[in-house]
């Protein structure tokens, strides 16, 4: 606020108490502007609320999956499934000699047994599995790579090997999967990053053209407020308040949202962890990503206003 | 106090304006502006409020030169100049107060001061009664002295005022004179437009009569 007073002859003084008390005025005087029309503020509140919980949920998805992805051992593990016929002694000597290869660090033989009994626990195919008469799983050796960071052209390497063994039908690496998973993730990250740009440029367009409403409403006041010597930052400071106040409220009500949403997917995650006999947990909104996101959307309100109010300021002018 | 240079203001596709005016009104004079509708007697006192600024010519307010001023500094010279109209241009959904303290609040004038000084001023205009009002509630002539009393209220310098009797019968717009001159004699400027002769005859002031943008008459009192 530094001025010349020589050079323009206008006595300007800057006095911090005064400034504080037009900022005090103007902060409580918006607040209580949104308060007077609650129906239209409460309604624009939630279409910001909800776009800005939009990409902060996928944020919040994919952040889990991550921790999904991390809980997994990192070591790739391989499936070899035996060809029909292979007797158990046979499964079994093709688990030890495999065990003795230094590029392997261990060997889990899972007969058909016991595959069919798993099955039968977790499919709820029970009845069904008793229709037929034989047991048409295969023995099936899980391996896994001594070697937990293998590339995948070793592994790929690996898998050529043993799928020459003797009595062996099929390979498959875990390790595919895992990085299909990671691809995926990687694709919703983006696609996170790409909602949360364009929402964000929502909550700024919605910010901008209630805020531009409100100028339109309050026109007369404004081209007043210039006769008596407003200046600009004068008549543009309760409508920043504005932009704030929907950047903090809308903010909040995605947090709350969130909260909601995490409170009500909790039970059937935790559920769907314990059949995987995981103890993962979802995930919710930290302090940081909670701090981080209300400090976005109050910026995003005060852009907003900023974009609407020099947009048409300076076309309302008492001289019309 | 207020000067102009061989101003010249043209309206695109209008034949309206000023041409060529030149003159020079001294600090603590009261002058009466008239002529016909349409002689060019609110766009002088727009440009003296720089509600429009000069297509040529210099014009000088309070020894600013508004043809240099730059955007910024134009509220910094509309808080030296009270402007009244004849609309009066209130905020109707305001109180009586909140109107009168306007210029003061756009300044950051203190509570206090603002309540002493509205007070003091609606109690000049004879409205102190009626603060809490709003505009609507009131009758023509009171609207105009609460726009008087904002105009006023930060104790300006200058003070324009655009046909403030307009509206109102004989009798009131003797008594909006009759303020008018009371505060010319604590010193203010002003500069009045009216195309009301019979109100201004009485007055014995210094009048300028324009006539087709033109500056054809100054006429000071014996």
């Amino acid at each position: 606020m530094s001025r010349r007073p020589r050079k323009t002859g206008f006595r300007r003084s800057f006095r911090p108490a005064a400034w504080l008390s037009r900022h005090a005025q103007a902060f409580f005087a918006s607040l209580g502007r949104l308060a007077r029309r609650p129906l239209g503020s409460l309604m624009t509140l939630a279409v910001l609320g909800i776009a800005i919980a939009l990409p902060l949920s996928l944020h919040l998805l994919v952040n889990n999956l991550q921790q999904l992805a991390g809980n997994w051992d990192g070591a790739a593990s391989i499936s070899v499934f035996l060809k029909e016929g292979a007797t158990p002694p046979q499964a079994a000597e093709l688990a030890r000699h495999l065990k003795a290869r230094p590029d392997i660090s261990s060997v889990q033989h899972i007969t058909p047994e016991q595959a069919m009994a798993e099955f039968r626990q977790h499919s709820g195919f029970g009845d069904a599995l008793d229709l037929l008469d034989s047991n048409p799983l295969p023995h099936v050796l899980l391996i896994q790579a001594a070697d937990p960071n293998i590339s995948p052209q070793q592994l790929k390497i690996l898998l050529e090997t043993l799928k020459k063994q003797p009595g062996v039908e099929l390979a498959l690496a875990d390790m595919e999967w895992v990085q299909r998973f990671q691809g995926i993730n990687r694709i919703l990250q983006r696609a996170t990053a790409l909602l949360a740009l364009l929402l964000a440029l929502a909550v700024l367009l919605i910010i901008g053209n209630t805020v531009r409403l409100e100028i339109q409403s309050r026109r007369d006041e404004i081209e007043i407020i210039k006769l008596v010597g407003g200046s600009n930052a004068f008549i543009r400071r309760p409508f920043l308040y504005e932009g704030f106040w929907y950047g903090l409220l809308g903010g909040c009500i995605a947090i709350i949202l969130i909260g909601l949403a995490s409170l009500a997917l909790q039970e059937p995650v935790r559920h769907l962890a314990e059949l995987y006999q995981s103890n993962f947990r979802l995930g919710g909104l930290n302090l940081t990503t909670a701090a981080l996101t209300l400090g976005l959307s109050i910026l995003l309100g005060i852009g907003g206003a900023w974009t609407a109010v020099t947009q048409h300021l300076g076309r309302i002018d008492p001289s019309n | 106090m207020i000067q102009f240079d061989n101003v010249s203001k043209t309206y695109p596709g209008s034949s309206g304006g000023l041409r060529e005016i030149s003159l020079h009104i001294e600090p603590g004079e009261m002058v009466f502006l008239t002529g016909h509708s349409g002689a060019g007697k609110s766009t002088l006192l727009k440009l003296t409020g720089l509600l429009e600024r000069a297509s040529r010519g210099q014009v000088w307010v309070n020894k600013h030169n508004l043809t240099r001023l730059k955007s910024r500094q134009v509220p910094l010279l509309r808080r030296e100049v009270g402007m009244i109209f004849q609309d009066h241009r209130l905020l109707t959904d305001r109180t009586v107060f909140d109107n009168v303290a306007l210029p003061l609040v756009v300044t950051g004038v203190k509570h206090q001061e603002i309540r002493r000084r509205v007070q003091a001023a609606l109690d000049k205009v004879g409205l102190l009664k009626k603060a809490r009002a709003l505009p609507l509630t009131l009758s023509g002539g009171e609207q105009q002295r609460v726009g008087i009393a904002r105009a006023v209220v930060s104790k300006p310098p200058i003070v324009l005022a655009d046909e403030p009797t307009g509206n109102l019968d004989p009798e009131l717009s003797r008594e909006i004179m009759e303020l008018f001159r009371q505060f010319n004699q604590v010193g203010v400027t002003l500069l009045i437009a009216t195309h009301d002769l019979g109100l201004i005859q009485p007055m014995e002031q210094r009048t300028l009569v324009l006539d087709q943008g033109r500056l054809v008459k100054d006429q000071r009192p014996a």
